[in-house]
């Protein structure tokens, strides 16, 4: 069964194809089937292909699968092969998984809209991308995944085409992407150049034969590399798409952030980490990255109006989580905090969805209330989501994946302390600000007054993705608890196990995981001191119009924008505000030249016999002086 | 005797499709139709019943015909066909036909003469990809240029006179310095034996001093540099392409452009490869400066058919950058792209054509929000601004990158900067489907969307880009010979002491001699 691995990506492919060839003929339920189906039935051959991928490869080793040769010419050969590892099986299950919950919820969701057809299409073309990117065998085949999700990212956020903002989000999305996709795009110039190949195996292989540890090009590969993933993973410096891209409909957020996308960049840098690990300075910078940019998105996270743009920081922030994981070599960690970070995003952002559709499309928070009694199913879930985003101990997966990074970040020879606070530091605000949408939206009073709970193919999902959000961090537990390491040696083929410092043990495990545990639940009591209504300073936290110049930098996203904004959209428009063609007034100088020259010599044309006798007689006299000289 | 039959049969049909007119008033536009399909049926039959030989390895011509003209002079009705020239003619056929179909709601004045010119225009084309006589080769040169400044100066919008004469002056200095250039190395010739030739196989083994070889080269390249156009030479090309009917300009763009970039292919470098390593780093940044100027201007355009221009003028930027790459990788990648263009501009301008046909205006600024009101002509041009800005899985996606990765090794800083153009090709499209499409509607009339047969046709052009964007081998294993032997007679003729073992030049006269009669 295992040969079926081509169907994964196709069968989304097929649904865009016939939804976008023929869904004006079919009916809505045709629709909705045709676009849930295929991502499902893209699901159950993932479920198929992964039993027979572990009854035949007991030791997780790897499954190619060459469907024909793409380019073949003149020393390049590139196939449109598939790669199945554990990694890559770990990808593909989340994103069929989450993807066709995800569908499924769309098809409630979008129920009212005109262009039930198009959605649905958009989605299956965004789920077999996004398969594409993470199935490939070779980087060029990785890079068309790549750049197709980017262009359903692209299609999704300016779905409702009509508000030329949403345009604006969608275009701000893609081109800020295809900066990061350019600098992949060099990478993959220099890595042939180089090697003579692109399959991601020989490249890494080649690169640690001919490349010592630190050297020039394997730097610059990897910052190039580095450049791309930040991109599509939305952190600094080119993380500014994101917050906007809430300009799509709900389920597309979900999708963008827990199954699609921004996940692209850690399993890029997750594939190549051979290549990472040539480059130190690199790799830490990728720490440092994650670090500021977590920091920064939780910031700003904290006084968002927008219910979506709060989950949208959030996501930068947990992103961050996981390249700063991916910085001090902790692989696993970070894969496993995609994993239930995919889980409990996607429950937020459908919770949030569910909120947004009771309530009349309206997203601001301070319009919310009290839904807590009128939305128990959506209520229950959110909080859910919440609790493991901030890490509640014990109970939810959030805990075990942020404190296996937070553990390796303490314990990593390639980290530092001060990197270990920032993050502790993160994890607090991570309770703070999930636990304030919590008080905001849920409590209290109530402000505008919501239609009632969604129906079943809403609700399901809701159900399912709180179920997981629960449970999946049971895959891995650390030795102080239960010491369980399923994930870690599920994906240790795949990826190479964390090192440590040498006097690591139980004992400083336990300080460290009780430290994360105090500022995940501070961060909680915290958030329920200042917003929850009727508590010490919960009244004062219902002005909405504090408009303190830091409270507009942190809700400006700490002014990135601005700052984008004069260095290159302003002299972009200035250079292309004029289009007419320098090189032209050249042209257009020489043809007014010549014109001019014509006017006056067509002066001498008097039509007076005298004037040319006279002209001819001075012309010859001219002529003879010459001569004569 | 067929490759005759190439040429002839689109100029024996053009005076007939002119006096169908009489018939009936789409008689002219079947009569291009069937003219058009006999060709391309007739250089499949070619290229399929002659591969065998390319298989081979047995001389560089698939096919070949000779037969003296004026031998005073060295003058020869010379053809020869091989997979560079056999990809470029199905292409000018399929374009040509594309053009037919734009025309054929937009066309409604003197359609006979219309379709006249057309048939002119495209024998000349065939002609250019046909001759290896240098003096046949000019004579279909001009051939072409007479009908399509015709094709403008009848039937183009509002400012056809300024844009004719400009394209008219432009592409006749161009030819000048190449008819000065062709004549010179006939005479050359002459002194080197003592009798002219025009002829293609002759003329690659004179030996040229390295001062006569600069200045030919230049002459040669300046000549086709105009038609591709590369800057600082490319200023006829925006208010001709947006002046022009649409029919014209898909031929224009789809078709005439593709003459430079197989002259550079064709003559410039195989004629002076002494010359190129000397050259190589100019053109190339000049494929360059071409990428990004033209972006940067496409960019500041509102008049959407100016638009779809300057991007043409920066896609044209890489086949620049890949001819003089001396990599046989770039000019695989040249090859895709000249088809890949072909497809993508023609489908474009249809697009931009319709358009205008629907709103009489070419101003993007009084479009917008026409997703909902012309769904099919939208989502066409959503997939052809992503065939622009070169999505993979589409053929401009191959043909840019294999340019890039054939050339990085030779100038990185320069595919460093002519990748920008990606970044730069995102905005200009992206821009041209938020102003004309999405968005809130400016004009509020309705209007017809696309007809079935134009909307066939795009998905045609789009089934083709999907085709070549997922199975470029179908095209890079018809050309591969061509590029491989261009590639090895520069880079033998380039090092001397490097001694060829199969020179491409005996191989020529070997054919040469079988052939005549």
């Amino acid at each position: 069964m295992i040969s079926v691995l081509w169907l994964i990506p196709v069968l989304p492919l097929a649904g865009f194809l016939l939804l976008a060839l023929c869904g004006a003929r079919l009916s809505r339920q045709q629709i909705a089937w045709v676009g849930c189906g295929s991502v499902g039935a893209a699901a159950v051959t993932t479920a198929l292909v992964a039993t027979d991928f572990f009854s035949l490869f007991p030791a997780r080793e790897s499954y190619q699968q060459t469907l024909w040769n793409w380019i073949d010419t003149s020393g390049m050969t590139v196939g449109i092969s598939w790669y199945l590892d554990a990694l890559s099986l770990l990808m593909v299950a989340v994103i069929t998984g989450i993807g066709f919950l995800i569908h499924l919820y769309s098809a409630e969701y979008m129920a009212h809209d005109d262009d039930y057809a198009r959605f649905f299409a958009y989605m299956n073309l965004f789920v077999a991308a996004m398969l594409t990117l993470v199935l490939a065998d070779n980087l060029l085949l990785l890079y068309l995944g790549w750049e197709g999700v980017g262009l359903c990212s692209y299609l999704l956020i300016g779905f409702w085409y009509r508000e030329p903002e949403y345009g604006t989000a969608a275009q701000k999305a893609f081109i800020v992407t295809r900066i990061g996709d350019t600098a992949f795009a060099i990478g993959l110039f220099i890595l042939f150049t180089q090697f003579q190949t692109l399959s991601i195996q020989q490249v890494q292989s080649f690169a640690m034969e001919a490349w010592p540890v630190g050297s020039n090009l394997a730097m610059i590969v990897a910052a190039l590399f580095l450049i791309g993933a930040v991109g599509k993973s939305a952190q600094l410096p080119l993380q500014v798409w994101l917050p906007d891209a809430m300009a799509g409909p709900t389920p597309v957020s979900a999708l963008i952030h827990a199954a699609t996308m921004v996940t692209a960049g850690v399993y890029l840098i997750a594939r190549m980490h051979h290549l990472f690990e040539l480059a130190p300075m690199v790799q830490e910078g990728i720490a440092v990255l994650g670090l500021v940019t977590l920091l920064l998105a939780a910031t700003s996270a904290l006084v968002q109006h927008d219910i979506k743009r709060v989950l949208a920081y959030s996501t930068m922030s947990q992103i961050g989580y996981m390249f700063l994981a991916l910085g001090v070599g902790a692989w696993s960690a970070a894969l496993f905090h995609f994993l239930t970070h995919s889980c409990f995003k996607a429950l937020l952002f459908l919770a949030a969805g569910s909120v947004i559709h009771s309530l009349h499309h309206e997203q601001n928070i301070f319009k919310m209330g009290g839904l807590r009694r009128h939305l128990p199913w959506t209520f229950w879930t959110f909080l859910i989501g919440a609790a493991a985003m901030s890490g509640v101990p014990l109970i939810t997966s959030g805990f075990y994946s942020k404190d296996w990074i937070l553990w390796s970040v303490w314990s990593s020879p390639l980290s530092h302390r001060w990197i270990w606070f920032g993050a502790l530091l993160g994890a607090l605000l991570t309770g703070l600000y999930s636990f304030r949408l919590i008080f905001r939206v849920f409590f209290g009073e109530v402000r505008t007054q919501p239609t009632g709970e969604s129906g079943l193919a809403m609700r399901l999902p809701l159900v399912v993705l709180a179920f997981l959000a629960l449970t999946v961090g049971f895959l891995e537990m650390p030795h102080t608890l239960g010491h369980v390491t399923l994930f870690s040696q599920y994906l240790s083929h795949a990826l190479p196990t964390t090192e440590l410092l040498p006097g690591m043990d139980e004992s400083s495990e336990a300080r460290e995981q009780l430290a994360v545990t105090v500022a995940a639940l501070l961060g909680i009591g915290l958030a329920a001191l200042l917003f929850l209504p009727g508590s010490l300073f919960g009244a004062r936290g219902t002005d909405q119009s504090t408009s303190h110049p830091s409270v507009t930098l942190l809700q400006g996203g700490w002014g990135f924008d601005r700052l984008y904004d004069r260095l290159f959209v302003q002299p972009w428009f200035a250079v292309t505000r004029n289009s007419s063609d320098m090189v032209d007034r050249g042209y257009e100088w020489l043809a007014v030249c010549a014109e001019s020259c014509h006017g006056w010599l067509s002066h001498t044309q008097t039509g007076h016999v005298r004037w040319y006798a006279a002209t001819i007689a001075v012309g010859t006299l001219m002529l003879l002086g010459l001569f004569a000289m | 005797m067929a490759l005759w039959l190439l040429i002839l049969i689109p100029i024996l049909a053009a005076p007939l499709a002119w006096m169908g007119q009489q018939w009936s008033r789409h008689a002219p536009r079947w009569i291009v139709l069937g003219a058009l399909a006999i060709d391309f049926m007739l250089s499949i039959l070619l290229g399929g019943q002659h591969s065998a030989v390319q298989a081979s390895g047995h001389g560089a011509w698939l096919v070949e015909h000779h037969t003296s003209w004026i031998p005073r002079w060295g003058i020869s009705l010379h053809l020869g066909l091989d997979g560079l020239s056999l990809v470029l003619i199905l292409l000018t056929v399929f374009v040509g036909i594309v053009a037919t179909i734009a025309s054929w709601t937009d066309i409604q004045s003197r359609v006979g003469l219309f379709h006249c010119h057309v048939l002119l225009a495209l024998g000349g084309v065939i002609g250019v990809f046909l001759a290896i006589d240098l003096f046949l080769f000019f004579f279909f040169w001009e051939l072409m240029l007479i009908p399509m400044y015709l094709l403008i100066v009848i039937w183009g919008h509002a400012q056809r006179r300024h844009a004719s004469f400009k394209f008219f002056l432009f592409t006749q200095a161009g030819s000048l310095v190449l008819l000065v250039a062709i004549v010179a190395l006939a005479l050359l010739h002459q002194q080197a034996t003592g009798r002219p030739s025009f002829d293609y196989a002759d003329l690659m083994g004179l030996t040229l001093t390295n001062e006569t070889a600069r200045w030919l080269m230049l002459a040669f390249l300046i000549g086709f540099l105009v038609k591709l156009p590369a800057p600082p030479f490319h200023t006829w090309l925006p208010d001709t392409y947006a002046e022009a009917p649409t029919g014209a300009t898909i031929i224009l763009a789809g078709i005439l452009a593709k003459t430079g970039a197989y002259g550079l292919l064709r003559f410039t470098l195989p004629l002076f490869p002494e010359a190129l390593s000397e050259f190589a780093p100019i053109a190339m940044g000049l494929g360059v400066v071409g990428i990004l100027y033209a972006a940067v201007l496409a960019c500041a355009q509102t008049d959407i058919k100016r638009l779809v221009a300057y991007s043409s003028i920066s896609h044209m930027g890489f086949i620049l950058l890949g001819a003089f790459a001396g990599t046989e990788l770039a000019l695989q990648g040249v090859m895709m792209q000249m088809v890949a263009h072909g497809l993508s501009t023609s489908g474009l301008f249809l697009l931009a054509g319709a358009l205008e046909e629907r709103y009489q205006t070419r101003d993007m600024g009084q479009m917008g929000g026409l997703w909902s009101v012309t769904p099919r002509l939208a989502t066409m041009a959503l997939f052809f601004a992503c065939a622009s800005l070169g999505l993979p899985g589409l053929a401009n996606f191959i043909g840019e990158f294999l340019v890039l990765f054939g050339s990085y090794a030779a100038q990185p800083v320069m595919i460093i900067l002519a990748s920008l153009g990606m970044v730069m090709a995102a905005i200009y499209a992206l821009g041209m489907m938020q102003r004309t499409f999405f968005g809130r509607q400016q004009d509020t009339r309705t209007a017809p969307d696309l007809s079935n047969v134009a909307f066939g046709t795009l998905l045609f052009i789009a089934g083709l880009q999907i085709w070549l964007g997922f199975y470029p081998k179908a095209l890079l294993t018809t050309t591969k010979p061509v590029m491989e032997q261009l590639v090895q007679h520069v880079q033998v003729s380039a090092n001397p002491t490097h001694v060829p073992s199969e020179s491409l030049l005996s191989s020529h006269i070997v054919t040469s001699q079988e052939s005549t009669p």
